[in-house]
């Protein structure tokens, strides 16, 4: 079943056709990797689909409803959520209390503290939960935001470059992270530049290039395409 | 009954300076003196002392929008005004009997409330944020302004109140208690002070629970990072329309209170000048939290009217200074710092001798 479909989504900023004609089908369930060189459009199309941004045409439509309309705020209360390319934590907040306005809409009490302190946990932040958020370190940050995102048990998980600033071992834990939130049956999209990353998690690869879907498969296809690998070289050339 | 509780256990949290036994029992001895200090005193220094409280809800409204909200509201005069106004055309229509002055406070504060509601939708449903929200309150007290210092002519009246222009309006009946014996009138004096301190105790106390609610945590979510705390499913919009709304009403008590206590309103309590001194409090005092407001208000106001005496423009001017310096030194509020410094000295001292 899909989740998320993307239909012909056009965006553009002035002169620039940043999202073109995209077309993309995620399934209930797997892990979707996003990739793409600088400013092929990824992050925009992540505003598109949480109504940051609205599309010049085209619709966005998640769990058989089409959202293109809704306020952004509707549709986390749909079932998604994300965490930015930049972390967007609550920077003069303690790490305990953003984790708590992450949570209090769905628990109060008891129930509430046990989850934070569980998340805390997880997240390796036990130490540093009366700390202002501001103060982490940017890979502590960047747990954070993503504990934050999974707060809302979303349907849907976008992450944006979730390892950016994570050396090679956080980056796995991640990695190991995302495969357990998808086995309990949460959906995932996420846009990385780490190809270890990638490769860990996927199910399926889209690439984007120039706002458009360049191209779509398992990651051994897509690492195979000499296509693929000749619009990156393009980009390290220039 | 646990609802009960947690509204008690509310009135500690992150949001708060001030936990713990022994701020509250600092809270109960400050409480104390103050309910003792008019037995000490005479009914007309209690009486000016009633003024300096008045203010306390404006500035804790500026608190509550920009301090705790993010936004910062040049414009609180604006509901000032409002329901100061308001109270007197009730009051002088139809009188003081049968505790109407109390319903002509209430509903003087529901039409602040009222016009904070329209004026809030448009601004913050029209995503009229940040430094435009400054502009447009600023630019509704000055109309509001200009537009009562021009009714002076005897056309301009509603019933029975006159409105006056520039010399303002006067003569509105003070709060008055009906009583078995006749009424209680409460002029400015110790019937008076100890109303608006009751109600000063009862606000502050209700706005440390709010702030420290579910509410007032996606408040301060929404002075963070606004677009964060939308994409945790919060409508934003909402939150900050009734956090302006709350402060209107608060700037709206002041209004009324300033009102009952001199029986006198005039344009000017919405002019350039009384928009921008509760900011130069607020923002000395510690904005970002409700006891540092208070402190600071309190502290500021009395320096300001001591320096009156030699003039008021250097009264004027020093405050300038202070908000200068203030900016300077700790951009967060010299009340504030000071506090924080302070706890953060004693915490250390704990620790080396522990
Ligand atoms: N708000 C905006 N206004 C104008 N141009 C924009 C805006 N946001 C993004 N762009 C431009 O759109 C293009 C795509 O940006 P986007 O952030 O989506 O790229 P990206 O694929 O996420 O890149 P990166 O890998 O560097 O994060 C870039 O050229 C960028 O400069
Ligand atoms: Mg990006």
């Amino acid at each position: 079943m899909a989740l998320l479909q993307l239909r012909d989504l056009n965006k553009h900023f002035g002169g620039l056709h940043v999202t073109n004609s995209v077309n993309l089908v995620l399934e209930q369930g797997e892990i979707h990797c996003l990739i793409g060189p600088n400013g092929a459009g990824k992050s925009t199309l992540f505003r598109l689909i949480l109504g940051e941004h609205h599309p010049g045409s085209g619709q966005i439509w998640f769990a058989d409803e089409d959202i293109t309309a809704l306020k952004s705020f509707a549709r986390i209360r749909r079932g998604l959520s994300v965490k930015f390319q930049v972390p967007g934590v609550f920077k003069g907040l303690s790490v305990r209390q953003n984790l708590e306005i992450a949570l209090q809409s769905r628990l109060h009490g008891a129930a509430l503290d046990k989850e934070i302190e569980g998340l805390l946990a997880f997240l390796n932040l036990e130490a540093e939960q009366a700390q202002l958020a501001g103060n982490l370190s940017h890979g502590q940050k960047q747990w954070l935001e993503i504990g934050m995102a999974i707060s809302l048990k979303p349907r849907l998980l976008l992450l944006d470059e979730p390892t950016a600033g994570m050396s090679p071992e956080e980056t796995h834990m991640t990695g190991e992270m995302v495969r357990r939130l998808n086995a309990a049956g949460m959906t995932v999209l996420a846009i990385e530049h780490d190809m270890a990353f990638v490769r860990q998690v996927a199910q399926r690869v889209t690439v984007l290039h120039l706002g458009q879907v360049f191209a779509q498969g398992s990651i051994d296809e897509i690492v195979a395409d000499e296509r693929v690998a000749a619009i990156y070289l393009g980009q390290a050339h220039a | 009954m646990t609802g009960f509780l947690g509204l008690f256990r509310r009135l500690e949290g992150p949001q708060t300076l001030g936990r713990g036994p022994a701020f509250w029992a600092l809270f109960a001895l400050v409480l104390a003196g103050a309910l003792a200090y008019p037995l000490f005193s005479d009914g007309y220094t209690v009486g000016n002392t009633v003024y300096f409280f008045v203010w306390v809800f404006i500035a804790l409204s500026l608190s509550l929008i920009w301090g705790y909200g993010g936004s910062l509201s040049f414009g609180q005069t604006a509901f000032f005004g409002i329901a100061g106004y308001g109270y007197g055309i009730l009051t002088i229509n139809f009188g003081a009997s049968y505790g109407f002055t109390w319903i002509a406070l209430l509903l003087a504060i529901g039409m602040a409330a009222l016009v904070a509601a329209l004026l809030g939708y448009f601004m913050f449903f029209g995503r009229i944020g940040g430094v435009f929200l400054g502009i447009v309150t600023l630019a509704v007290t000055l109309m509001l302004e200009r537009f009562m210092a021009q009714t002076a002519g005897p056309e301009w009246r509603i019933g029975a109140a006159r409105l006056n222009g520039f010399n303002g309006m006067s003569a509105m009946p003070p709060l008055t208690i009906p009583w078995f014996g006749g009424p209680i009138v409460l002029f400015a004096d110790v019937g008076l002070y100890y109303v608006v301190l009751a109600m000063l105790v009862l606000v502050y106390l209700a706005l440390r629970i709010l702030m420290n609610s579910s509410f007032g945590n996606v408040i301060v979510a929404i002075r963070e990072n606004p677009e964060r705390a939308e994409m945790l499913g919060y409508d934003i919009r909402k939150y900050q329309l009734i956090t302006f709304v709350i402060g209107a009403a608060l700037a709206g008590l002041s209004g009324v209170l300033y009102t009952v206590w001199g029986q006198y309103i005039t344009p000017s309590s919405m002019g350039m000048t009384a928009a921008s001194l509760p900011l130069i409090w607020v923002a000395v005092g510690g904005r970002s939290d409700l006891t540092a407001t208070i402190i600071g208000t309190l502290v500021v106001l009395s320096g300001f009217q001591a320096l009156t005496i030699y003039g008021s423009q250097y009264a004027l001017v020093f405050m300038g200074v202070l908000l200068v310096l203030t900016v300077l030194i700790a951009p967060n509020g010299l009340v504030l710092g000071l506090i924080t410094w302070v706890t953060k000295r004693v915490a250390r001292r704990k620790q080396e001798t522990a």
